[in-house]
């Protein structure tokens, strides 16, 4: 495995343009979003019981793209996601080392306010974890615990995310109805709203569609493309045509011998169509992983 | 509209104070145990000092007012109550956790572990009266006087069967449907995949079910002392009337003092050292039981 | 083995193991319908009202009921909020292999393991005693309390332990504080587990004898205050059998009412804890 040499090439690049250039070399025919790095990763090195999931990953995140993470389970893709967001504090024997820049933000430094930075930070799960409360009481929740009391402004807000998710028309009529009553779609974009109602700059999906039947799933990745500009958007998805529809960069993770690598990272079209690596050719033309 | 850092500052003011009272709760549910075994040995020092450990053990009889302190008697009404309780409760209880699970029709299945799950919270003096007014005198019928180890050993049997079975059912339960699976499709039959399959990996589960059965046995007071006669002398048969150590504790508690008060407390350290010991074998199975399973 | 032996063996199999279960369902039957035979003709409005005369052989039972209620309500008043704290602490704020939350859940299985009548013992000499509330329904309460704990603990532990980790890791990840996690999403969830723990330290409480006997005494008046003695069913049944000749009808339909309550709590319990699940987790 000759990964070593060219993988975690990205941050060797000087910032900016020249070198964003190189690792986005069709950027030019499909303008997705402007190329200004929101999230940065330097050697970030993830490790369970004291054994590494992920090493070394160094790659930045342009603001307002859609950028998959790829590869196969056990990759550190989804343990990637949960470190922007710092809920690796939640998993218990889970050390994470190296630097992690949201804007100018250092999640990991310990004096970093986590609660605020989940805040500003959205997550969805593979599985719609809607809690067993009604719809509104789903969606008051977090606006409460951020401070907000007023009722009317608690309303439009709740109008506000259901609109952008597709969902207000579908449940205006049943907010007070127990959530958990709501198709496995709909609780997705239920999930989806509850994360836009802090109205966050950076959304974390891991798998987002894997749990659901393929019309829900189509509906729930047409939103995500609807995202691009306005959210910064990370997502993990094991359905490569997918990060192939939607996806504006791909980051392609390889575990060698349980330990995920970064492999290549590039747009889309440059990791579909010409990937400089033999690793990543195998992978999206289904050979291996 | 959404909230500075201010209120996230005072949300984790509140998150320790929560954590504060949390810690304190627990401290007192904690402390309980440590309060009992204190209080326990506080008052049973006199009688360690008066009387001597030996003595318990190496006196003529139990006489309180006469000075005598022999607890050996009472010590093998407990064990022999115990012993017979469990030969026969377990073999009964765990062949009942397994005709709920592989015998019966499930409406029946259903219905079977209802009634154990009553009889699991039926209270131990109902369970005494029974047996003073029912059983003791079909035993003493048969062999007089009627109040006797044997009735002991019934009506503990009956007491301890729904724990065991309950424990045993919880413990099929877990036994992989693979499994089953793969025995069934090797022709087994459904005795032989018991004998051979379900009963090996369900081991741990049975023996703390057992384990957990001898230690209500041992502990059990009400239901003993109205049907076991309470005359202190070791059994030299089953219908002999016997006095456990609980039901000489819950006899003589009300007018005991001085060095008698205390000697009933030796009686209940000594039978909380036993029930303890049970108790922590159970524990200890369970989580070997839960370590094999993780590897 | 021929088939002819394996076939036998599997006839005796199923003999022994229906074998068993009638055995042990005969038995039971024997038990519960001696009871409701000897003890339901005796029940009746007065008799639950009225208080016991002639040292209970006549008469109801109503003082009884009332020191019951007020021994296994102070068990439950004191029982409960510490209970919760130590479930939610178990659960939430400690982890398995930390000693501090090891320790605790170790005390509390050997707590669960310790015979009622060593409970009477500790309660006689530190509530009656040591803290002077003598003979009292508080004693009684005070001591069935640390009874019940651990039982009400673990099962409370369990059904938080039963929420999936998806809920907390959503709940963290929408930037919700530790305490609005446990109060506001955990808490609900864990309801029924909750209930089904005090559900089972009731029974339990209800249906305790030994702990109570020199703890709260044989009074069998109606108590006037929480410091005076008071008489429980279960102590009531045993007086009844053991110490007053004649007692027999009165300690069967006492029995009945006793037996009767539990399973009353119980069915309550289960029924409340299928329509909070139905309320949440079915499509309405």
């Amino acid at each position: 495995m000759d990964d070593r040499q060219s993988s975690p090439g990205i941050t060797q690049e000087p910032e900016g343009r020249p070198g964003f250039q190189q690792w986005l070399p069709y950027q030019s025919t499909q303008p997705c979003c402007e190329p200004v790095p929101h999230i940065q990763a330097e050697h970030l090195t993830i490790a369970y019981h004291g054994h590494p999931a992920l090493e070394k990953v160094s790659f930045n995140v342009n603001r307002g793209c859609i950028t998959a993470l790829v590869g196969p389970s056990g990759c550190g893709k989804t343990s990637f996601l949960m470190c922007v967001n710092r809920l690796t504090d939640l998993i218990p024997a889970c050390q994470v080392s190296g630097q992690l820049h949201i804007h100018d933000t250092n999640v990991l430094a310990p004096t970093t306010n986590v609660l605020h930075l989940r805040r500003t930070v959205g997550m969805i799960f593979q599985k719609p974890t809607v809690f067993p409360f009604t719809i509104r009481k789903n969606l008051e929740l977090p606006l409460r615990e951020h401070g907000t009391h007023d009722r009317t402004l608690l309303a439009s807000a709740i109008e506000a995310a259901l609109q952008q998710v597709g969902l207000w028309n579908e449940v205006k009529d049943r907010l007070d109805r127990p959530a958990q009553a709501l198709s496995g779609g709909q609780q997705q974009r239920l999930c989806l709203a509850r994360a836009l109602v802090l109205s966050p700059d950076v959304l974390l999906l891991d798998e987002p569609c894997s749990a659901l039947d393929p019309i829900s799933s189509g509906i729930v990745e047409d939103l995500i493309v609807s995202f691009r500009g306005r959210y910064t958007v990370l997502i993990v998805t094991h359905n490569l045509p997918q990060a192939r529809r939607i996806a504006d960069h791909v980051v392609f993770f390889w575990s060698f011998n349980g330990v995920g690598r970064l492999v290549e990272y590039g747009s889309a079209q440059h990791i579909f169509e010409s990937p400089r690596e033999e690793l990543t050719a195998a992978y999206i033309s289904g050979l291996r992983g | 509209m959404i909230s500075s850092s201010n209120t996230i500052s005072f949300h984790s003011q509140t998150d320790r104070l929560l954590l504060w009272g949390l810690r304190l709760l627990s401290l007192m549910a904690g402390g309980i145990l440590l309060l009992v075994v204190a209080f326990l040995i506080l008052e049973s020092w006199p009688a360690f000092q008066d009387i001597g450990p030996a003595r318990f053990f190496t006196d003529q009889d139990w006489y309180p007012t006469e000075r005598l302190y022999l607890l050996t008697p009472m010590l093998w009404g407990t064990l022999w109550a115990t012993l017979g309780s469990i030969v026969l409760a377990a073999p009964l209880g765990i062949l009942s956790a397994i005709f709920c699970h592989y015998y019966a029709p499930p409406l029946l299945a259903t219905w079977y572990r209802r009634l154990i799950e009553l009889l699991a919270g039926i209270p131990s003096v109902v369970y005494g009266f029974w047996g003073l007014v029912v059983l003791v005198p079909v035993i003493g019928q048969l062999h007089p006087p009627g109040p006797s180890l044997l009735a002991g050993i019934l009506v503990l049997f009956l007491m301890i069967l729904p724990t065991i079975m309950l424990v045993a059912h919880a413990s099929f339960a877990k036994v992989p449907l693979s499994y089953i699976h793969s025995a069934m499709a090797l022709g087994l039959g459904r005795w032989a995949m018991i004998r051979n399959v379900l009963l090996p990996t369900a081991r741990a589960g049975l023996f703390t079910g057992i384990l957990l059965g001898i230690a209500r046995a041992l502990g059990e007071t009400m239901a003993i002392l109205m049907v076991c006669g309470n005359v202190v002398q070791t059994p030299s048969n089953l219908f002999d009337p016997i006095r456990t150590l609980t039901a000489n504790i819950a006899l003589e508690m009300a007018y005991a003092l001085g060095d008698h008060r205390s000697a009933l407390f030796v009686s209940g350290l000594l039978l909380m050292g036993m029930v303890v010991v049970f108790v922590v074998m159970a524990e200890g199975l369970q989580y070997r039981k839960l370590d094999d399973t993780a590897r | 083995m021929t088939p002819q032996d394996s076939n036998l063996q599997e006839r005796c199999g199923t003999l022994i193991a229906w074998g068993a279960a009638g055995s042990v369902t005969m038995a039971f039957l024997w038990l519960l319908g001696d009871l409701l035979w000897h003890g339901l003709s005796h029940i009746s409005w007065t008799f639950l009202v009225s208080a016991p005369r002639n040292a209970g052989r006549e008469g109801g039972i109503g003082p009884i009921l009332v020191s019951t209620g007020l021994i296994v309500g102070i068990c439950m008043a004191v029982a409960f909020p510490i209970g919760l704290g130590t479930a939610i602490f178990l659960a939430e704020y400690t982890r398995d292999d930390r000693p501090m939350g090891r320790l605790l859940r170790g005390s509390l299985d050997v707590l669960a393991g310790v015979p009622s009548i060593v409970f009477g013992l500790f309660g006689n000499a530190l509530f009656c005693q040591a803290l002077g509330l003598g003979f009292s329904i508080a004693s009684g309460g005070l001591t069935l309390a640390c009874m019940v704990l651990p039982i009400l603990i673990r099962t409370t532990e369990e059904g938080f332990r039963a929420i999936p980790l998806d809920q907390r890791l959503s709940a963290a990840a929408l930037g919700l504080s530790r305490q609005t996690t446990v109060w506001a999403i955990l808490l609900p969830a864990a309801i029924p587990g909750l209930l089904v723990g005090s559900i089972l330290g009731l029974g339990r409480a209800f249906a305790e004898t030994a702990a109570l006997i020199f703890t709260s005494g044989y009074v069998d008046r109606m108590p006037e205050s929480l410091m005076d003695s008071g008489r429980a069913l279960s102590v009531h049944i045993y007086d009844l059998a053991m110490n007053v000749a004649g007692g027999n009808p009165n300690a069967y339909a006492t029995a009945v009412v006793l037996v009767g309550l539990l399973v009353l709590i119980n069915l309550l319990a289960s029924w409340i804890a299928e329509r909070w699940t139905t309320a949440n987790h079915l499509p309405a």
